[in-house]
């Protein structure tokens, strides 16, 4: 790795490190097996979640085309039953990962966003700048962040991206925590000096030397953050945020205790889209936890 | 210890060393008095703030069912106090807050929402208090036996099953109750009507339809008290003193009561209080389940109203008693802790 040629600039040196460097954090995660069962099983359920128009079809998702009973049991032809509109669940739960992963994905990019930006900001500038957003972030972090989500989704036209509004706003003090601790310690080591000496300002120490260190953290930190934000998303479209005609998991189970269908003891109704939940978000905590062992310097040498 | 907390949502400890600064007592005491009623402060003013920025008119909202002329729209305005600058209206609101008064409800017509609230908190209480208590019992028993039976398969499986119910959210857990036991418990509200009268009777009625909601909660927060309390103690495993307990030829159960345990116990203890915003937010989806009449069950309603008044007052209610908690959990971790107390 020393053994740069003359003719490489820095630029490439620095590139062919972090590729050695991401070639050998993909090798220490790979040998965890649930790490690695995990991944897998995500990569290809959200495979199948993005290629789902190409290979079903949307029509029986529509309720004035509904085809069976209503609430009719598991049978041959609707091999998980019928929700009360007369709907395959079947259909209906494959569908709805699109759904739940998107507003999933959706609130994490925004929360960790906001956390990495206040996270870099608390720890970069320091002075009463850092005061006040330290402040600021463990305010949010003790607030109820599901009273917060509803608060918020009352006062907002209720709707898919209203959901992903309110968990985003609420889910990024651990995610700032995080980024900030990681960015106090790469700030007090000599090369952020020497680079300061050189006349480097606030954008390319951020942009150059922290970002790219606190990167791996942060990634490792989204993929657990993805799983509550989908039991979020869930919880909130049950307690009737969303919009509810769309398919999701939460909507569905929603449906399933307005309808009665949980009086009448549908299991069918219910099961489905709540183990879909369970798996995919055990799926994103087995992923994370993994990359956490991996890329946490304290983990490092636990046994996982 | 970082490797359980990473794993769930909700607030992690904040970092020990920010804890251990070498100011005194009554210098902590005050600072995190300070900050407390600094956040307070900011509870009310996120609060007011935060459902003004509703789009529509609430007047108009309240008026959508009875034809209403100008005339009375513009009484109501007045009466509601929506014609006045903001800066009074929040005047008044927060005058209005420390007297206790938090407004008057849209929905059920001419209620204060101070008494909406207040014939709610109860419910809520009993059932958050039960499954507390609860969950913190089974859940410090669970991981003290499994972390000292360390890779048994004890361990192994209750971790597992920890992790698992980690994932499951609250609402389906209730509803997959509801549906197994199939009628053997009531599915919604706290009294059945046939209830015999009497303090017996009546106790065991609410006894009996609190089985479900309390189950459901109890099973998602046990999880997390024995993941802590299992990897705390597990930190203590090879600390020589265990081995000085040992070489004074203690018993085995008598060096883990008496000396690893306690000192173990301390993270556990301080997450019963911080964990309370997250049991909060668990009880408002267990409540909407069961049709449990608590503050949950007020937010569901007036969610759907939407009544606003009220929801601002469930929100600056259930963010200050968090708020508290957290107090009372920072002051009860520098008592607690000998090394802190020393410093």
């Amino acid at each position: 790795m020393t053994a740069g040629t003359a003719a490489e600039s820095p630029r490439a040196i620095a590139w062919r490190r972090r590729r050695a460097g991401i070639a050998r954090t993909w090798h220490e995660f790979a040998t965890q097996k649930a790490a690695l069962i995990g991944f897998c099983l995500l990569v290809l359920t959200v495979l199948v979640a993005v290629a789902l128009p190409l290979i079903s079809d949307q029509s029986g998702l529509d309720v004035t085309q509904a085809t069976g009973k209503p609430l009719a049991p598991p049978d041959g032809r609707f091999w998980l039953g019928a929700d009360v509109e007369g709907r395959s669940v079947l259909l209906m739960t494959v569908w709805g990962a699109r759904l739940s992963l998107l507003v999933g994905f959706s609130a994490t990019v925004l929360s960790v966003l906001i956390g990495t930006v206040i996270g870099i900001a608390a720890a970069h500038f320091g002075g009463w700048v850092s005061a006040i957003l330290l402040r600021f972030t463990d305010f949010f972090l003790v607030l109820p962040s599901l009273v917060l989500a509803i608060a918020l989704s009352a006062v907002l036209r209720p709707g898919v991206w209203t959901i992903v509004v309110a968990i985003g706003v609420t889910a990024w003090p651990g995610t700032a925590r995080l980024v900030r601790a990681q960015t106090l310690t790469i700030e007090s080591r000599p090369y952020i000096e020497r680079s300061r000496a050189l006349g480097g300002g606030h954008l390319h120490v951020i942009a150059r030397h922290v970002l790219p260190g606190v990167a791996p953290l942060v990634l490792a930190n989204t993929t657990l953050v993805v799983g509550n934000a989908v039991i979020a998303d869930a919880t909130l479209s049950f307690l009737g945020v969303g919009d509810p005609n769309s398919i999701s998991w939460g909507a569905m189970l929603q449906s399933a205790l307005s309808s009665g269908a949980v009086t009448r003891g549908a299991w069918w109704n219910l099961l489905p889209p709540g183990i879909a939940i369970v798996s995919v978000v055990l799926m994103f905590t087995l992923v994370g936890r993994g990359l956490e062992t991996v890329l946490n310097p304290r983990l490092k040498g636990r046994r996982p | 210890m970082s490797q359980t907390l990473a794993t769930g949502p909700g607030p992690d400890l904040a970092d020990p060393d920010e804890r251990r600064g070498g100011t005194g007592t009554l210098r902590f005491v005050l600072r995190k008095l300070a900050e407390a009623v600094a956040s307070l402060v900011l509870v009310t003013v996120l609060g007011f703030f935060l459902f003004r920025m509703l789009p529509g008119d609430p007047v108009a909202f309240m008026a959508r069912d009875r034809p209403t002329d100008r005339d009375q729209i513009a009484q109501l305005r007045e009466r509601l106090g929506l014609d006045r600058p903001i800066l009074v209206q929040f005047g008044k609101y927060f005058a209005g807050l420390l007297r206790g008064d938090l407004g008057e409800s849209y929905m059920y017509r001419n209620r204060e929402v101070a008494d909406l609230i207040g014939e709610r908190l109860w419910p809520t209480v009993l059932l958050v208090g039960s499954a507390t208590v609860l969950a913190v019992a089974i859940g410090l028993w669970l991981g003290i036996r499994a972390a000292w039976k360390r890779d048994s398969f004890f361990d192994r499986a209750q971790t597992g099953i920890a992790l698992t119910l980690w994932s499951v959210p609250q609402f389906w857990l209730g509803l997959l109750l509801l549906v197994a036991t199939n009628g053997l418990f009531p599915s919604r509200g706290m009294h059945s009507p046939d209830a015999g009268p009497g303090f017996f009777a009546q106790s065991l009625d609410v006894l009996h339809h609190l089985v479900l909601p309390c189950l459901t909660l109890l099973a998602v927060f046990y999880a997390q008290y024995m993941l802590v309390m299992r990897s705390s103690l597990l930190g203590e495993m090879n600390a020589d003193y265990l081995t000085t307990a040992r070489a004074k030829g203690l018993r085995d159960d008598q060096v883990r009561r008496r000396h690893a345990v306690p000192n173990a116990l301390l993270p556990a203890v301080t997450l019963v209080f911080m964990q309370f915003g997250a049991v909060v937010a668990g009880a408002v989806t267990v409540e909407a389940v069961f049709s449990w009449p608590g503050l949950g069950q007020l937010t569901y309603d007036s969610l759907h109203g939407p009544d606003l008044p009220v929801l601002q007052g469930v929100f600056v209610v259930l963010t200050g008693a968090v708020v508290l908690m957290n107090l009372f959990a920072e002051l009860l971790y520098r008592v607690l802790d000998p090394r802190v107390r020393a410093a």
